[in-house]
């Protein structure tokens, strides 16, 4: 700064501190509520601070669930969320590196027809060409199983595209050395630049985890039997029979685990976050 | 080790750009050959001919007899110093060196040998498992030629490998490539831009220019005998002084104009000297200083000795025997009357 | 550009396979289908397909409902995105100006990016819910009667609030870095010229900031406009009376829930349209970052 203005800095302070609480106020009602019983929002009010029945709250969804919502429990969901993110996170990792290996170190007839179509996913997301590809999936009897989750959500241009950048800032020199080394294309890729995009891996990890963990129209599609549910898309489903018999403290203690995962990865790899997403957006 | 023939050796990129044309190199079993030239004169690309870097479009390139234009880098059996050293950033020193021998399934016990023997020979043994990382300019130079020495190869190809280092620390690793180079004459190829480093290190020099080789000798040679103009300006710092003359006079068939060349240190001040230069500026050097002027028109740099009384024009003269000439529009040399 | 390559005929396809089989099954194929089912019309009990040409959409440019689609989509992006982006903004210049507490406000800012824009939505839906909700019930006691079940502006207020809270961490984001990113020298040689902190801002900060803004807003109206889907459905399901109803929304809603395929498709066909105008403008933009 160039000149200190205390009080600038106390305006700046407050305005931050109006900014904290104005992002975590919806957490923080969800996690008290979260801590109730159910008729403790028969009242009129939601209450602001702590009640005594998170241990119950919480054990309750994690093991059996809302049973007469049919709903499976808790636990059971959040694993296949689990499954999902890491697939997704993987797969997309896997098949971005790849791509981007062959597009950067080799020449090849139609190289830059593959650009253009790895390219055209970011312009088709999913969200506009449902019901086609809801079809498709449906055609390859892919609904309701782990592959029909992640297998169509792990095409990505922007994984490939920041692959193909860290690749292309790669010294030519390595390459070389490692011809004259003996190296082979496969050898290179796995004893040189994997090992050197590991922190571009472990970025886009972060973000490609959190992305899959958060999907919300695909699953609530694909997944017609309840066993399939990811917790994302169904505490959507919870809440539509809570509305009618409310039992809140049972969605918000859902709600709270739905975003705890991504949560914890985001606040302890804070670092290969941001750097993840800076990074797949350039 | 290996002796190494260029034949005819020429490369055009697929744009049709020229960067070498009829290179012919006989090089002969431990030979320390140095390229050099002006950058862009395709000391490199030549250089990565041989390695098999870049694909030769015109000519061969043999290597201990067999001739390796398809050949890929790894089976030419050579090893590269890259100028940029091209360590594996995340292996250390000591995966760095067996990497090359591991892809040739060498025996467990050999590699190790092998790179013991190296670390011995470079004094790299207490950083060999560092990463390349924490060493500093000089170490990371020794390690390359670790990777280098360890292949035990027919020929070392050097591709300006100094470059990179200070200019006090290039000395010291100048002498000691060369020393190596003696220990174990291996055959060597050295791409560099900087003449003295390729008067020092060179058994023969390759002078190149604009992708053709102008002379090749050795550094003495090339020094009392320079092949043309260009080498004569190339060649030797300070460099020669290149007065151009209307008319070279006692030269049977040269009517037309020419270069005429002059070594600074050739200039010898005296009092009965022919020639009267007018002092411009001077640098002082320690132990000797330059003395730059002007004849005429005609620029000219003196080397003299610190001590030498300076007036203010100098009477010089010059022994005919130190006189070089050449054509004005080729740059070749002209026999010497 | 690189120098070096591999030589190798199939190895590359092999390489690109997995990534080019996934795009032309699950994007392409259906991306295609979706044009031509913009051309057909199903009957009732979808045992007839008809090609009716331009049919469909002409009916959709026709459709009042349509058109409210549209308009709904312009408030709500635009609402979001201003929202998100001055917010954002706000914050960002607020931390930019604490270096020392920097990397803890950071924190505190950045972590709604992990929650789900599905669960944003239903945190949302809960503290304003009209009987129980906590901001309802503050608004009752200053005298204004908020519910987003009946009220169709309150229903707008309350995705445009669900879907910016879960963005502004990354603009903010971007913002600091933007602002990181302006040399000192630049502000001090102002300050000298006789600038304080506001006009400063006004005439160094914000010009220099301008192409991370323009980044933002693109990348904004594109998450409002598509990735919002989650928020919509897990609060008002496009209503009261379509006042929620974005485009996105609608094309689910009529193919799937309507099971009106044509216009659905040729729905889509228009999004489609509309996000490519997008990604080449963002695309245009990332050429001239490079350039500069």
């Amino acid at each position: 700064m160039v000149e200190n203005r205390p009080f600038l800095n106390f305006l700046a302070h407050v305005v931050l501190i109006f900014g904290v609480v104005v992002v975590a106020l919806p957490v923080w009602v969800a996690l008290v509520a979260s801590t109730h019983e159910s008729n403790a929002f028969l009242r009129g009010t939601v209450p602001m601070w702590f009640g005594d029945q998170a241990v119950h709250n919480y054990s309750r969804m994690l093991g059996t669930g809302i049973s007469t919502s049919g709903m499976p429990p808790v636990g059971w969901m959040m694993f296949n969320s689990l499954i999902m993110a890491l697939g997704v996170a993987l797969g997309k990792i896997a098949i971005s590196l790849t791509s981007a290996f062959a597009i950067v170190y080799f020449r090849f007839p139609f190289r830059m027809a593959a650009f253009w179509i790895i390219f055209s996913t970011m312009m088709l997301p999913v969200e506009v060409r449902i019901v086609p590809t809801f079809k498709v999936v449906a055609d390859l009897g892919m609904l309701n199983s782990y592959p029909g989750l992640i297998i169509p959500l792990i095409a990505s241009a922007t994984a490939t595209f920041l692959f193909r950048q860290v690749f292309l800032t790669m010294p030519d020199e390595l390459t070389e050395a490692a011809r004259i080394d003996g190296a082979g294309p496969m050898k290179f890729f796995r004893d040189i630049l994997l090992p050197l995009s590991r922190t571009n891996m472990a970025a886009l990890f972060v973000i490609m985890f959190i992305y899959g963990w958060n999907q919300y129209l695909w699953p609530l599609l694909i997944t017609t039997g309840s066993d399939m549910y990811t917790i994302v898309a169904g505490i959507k489903r919870m809440s539509t029979v809570a509305d009618t018999d409310p039992q809140w403290n049972y969605i918000m203690a859902t709600a709270v685990l739905a975003m705890l995962p991504p949560l914890l990865v985001v606040i302890f790899m804070q670092r290969l976050f941001v750097k993840g997403l800076v990074e797949t957006e350039k | 080790m290996a002796q190494i023939t260029i034949e005819n050796l020429g490369k055009v990129y697929p744009g049709g750009t020229r960067a070498v044309e009829d290179i012919n190199i006989d090089i002969a079993d431990g030979e320390f050959i140095v390229l050099v030239g002006p950058s862009g004169c395709g000391k490199s690309t030549l250089l990565r001919m041989v390695a098999g870097l870049e694909s030769i479009t015109e000519g061969t390139c043999s290597i201990g007899g067999r001739v390796v234009n398809d050949i890929e880098p790894a089976e030419r059996d050579i090893a590269m110093v890259f100028q940029n050293y091209a360590l594996y950033p995340h292996m250390t020193v000591r995966q760095n060196l067996a990497y090359g021998l591991k892809n040739r399934r060498t025996p467990k016990a050999e590699i190790d040998r092998r790179v013991a023997e190296a670390a011995e020979i470079l004094q790299i043994g207490s950083f060999l498992d560092r990463k390349p990382r924490a060493l500093s300019g000089g170490q990371r130079q020794r390690v390359a030629m670790g990777r280098a020495i360890v292949r035990e190869p027919a020929a070392f190809l050097f591709d300006e490998p100094l470059s990179n280092l200070d200019a006090k620390l290039r000395i010291t690793m100048r002498l000691e490539i060369k020393e190596l180079q003696r220990r174990l004459g291996t055959t060597s190829i050295y791409v560099t831009h900087d003449q003295l480093e390729a008067m020092t290190l060179a058994d023969r020099l390759v002078v190149l220019n604009k992708g053709r080789v102008e002379q090749i000798g050795t550094p003495l040679e090339v020094y009392r005998n320079p092949a043309s103009a260009f080498v004569a300006s190339f060649i030797g710092s300070p460099a020669m002084n290149l007065i151009a003359a209307r008319a070279v006079p006692h030269l049977p068939g040269t009517g037309h104009a020419g270069l005429i060349g002059i070594r600074p240190e050739s200039l010898i001040p005296s009092a009965d000297g022919q020639i009267e230069m007018t002092i411009d500026a001077v640098e002082e050097l320690g132990a000797t200083r330059l003395v730059h002027g002007h004849v005429g028109g005609e620029a000219l740099t003196v080397t003299m000795p610190a001590d030498a009384d300076l007036p203010e024009t100098l009477r010089l003269k010059v022994d005919p025997q130190d006189i070089h000439l050449f054509q004005a529009e080729s740059g070749a040399r002209l026999a010497r009357a | 550009m690189k120098r070096v390559f591999f030589n190798n005929r199939w190895l590359p396809w092999l390489l690109l396979a997995p990534q080019l089989i996934i795009t032309a099954i699950f994007f392409l194929w259906p991306a295609a289908q979706a044009v031509w089912q913009s051309f057909l019309r199903e009957d009732a009990f979808g045992l007839n397909t008809t090609f009716v040409g331009l049919a469909n959409y002409k009916q959709l440019l026709n459709s009042s409902e349509y058109h409210n689609s549209f308009w709904v989509t312009f408030v709500f992006t635009t609402s979001v995105t201003v929202f998100t982006m001055a917010f954002a903004l706000l914050m960002a210049i607020a931390v930019d100006r604490l270096i020392k507490s920097e990397k803890v406000y950071t924190t505190l800012l950045v972590w709604p990016y992990a929650i789900a824009p599905a669960v944003a939505g239903i945190l949302w839906w809960f503290i304003f819910n009209p009987s129980i909700g906590i901001l309802t019930y503050v608004l009752a006691q200053v005298g204004i009667r908020f519910n987003y079940v009946s009220d169709p502006t309150d229903a707008m207020i309350l995705v445009v609030l669900a879907s910016s809270w879960s963005r502004i961490s990354y603009s903010f984001l971007f913002f600091l870095a933007g602002l990181q990113s302006v040399p000192g020298s630049l502000r001090e040689a102002a300050a000298i010229d006789g600038a304080g902190p506001v006009k400063r801002f006004f005439t160094i900060t914000l010009p220099l900031l301008s192409p991370t803004t323009f980044f933002l807003m693109v990348v904004n109206l594109v998450y409002a406009m598509f990735e919002t889907f989650a928020v919509i459905d897990s609060t008002t399901y496009g209503g009261p009376a379509q006042s929620t109803n974005i485009l996105v929304y609608k094309v689910y809603q009529d193919g799937f829930v309507g099971q009106n395929l044509g216009s659905s498709a040729a729905q889509s066909v228009i999004l489609m349209a509309i996000v490519i105008v997008l990604t080449v403008i963002q695309f245009r933009y990332v050429e001239k970052k490079v350039a500069y």
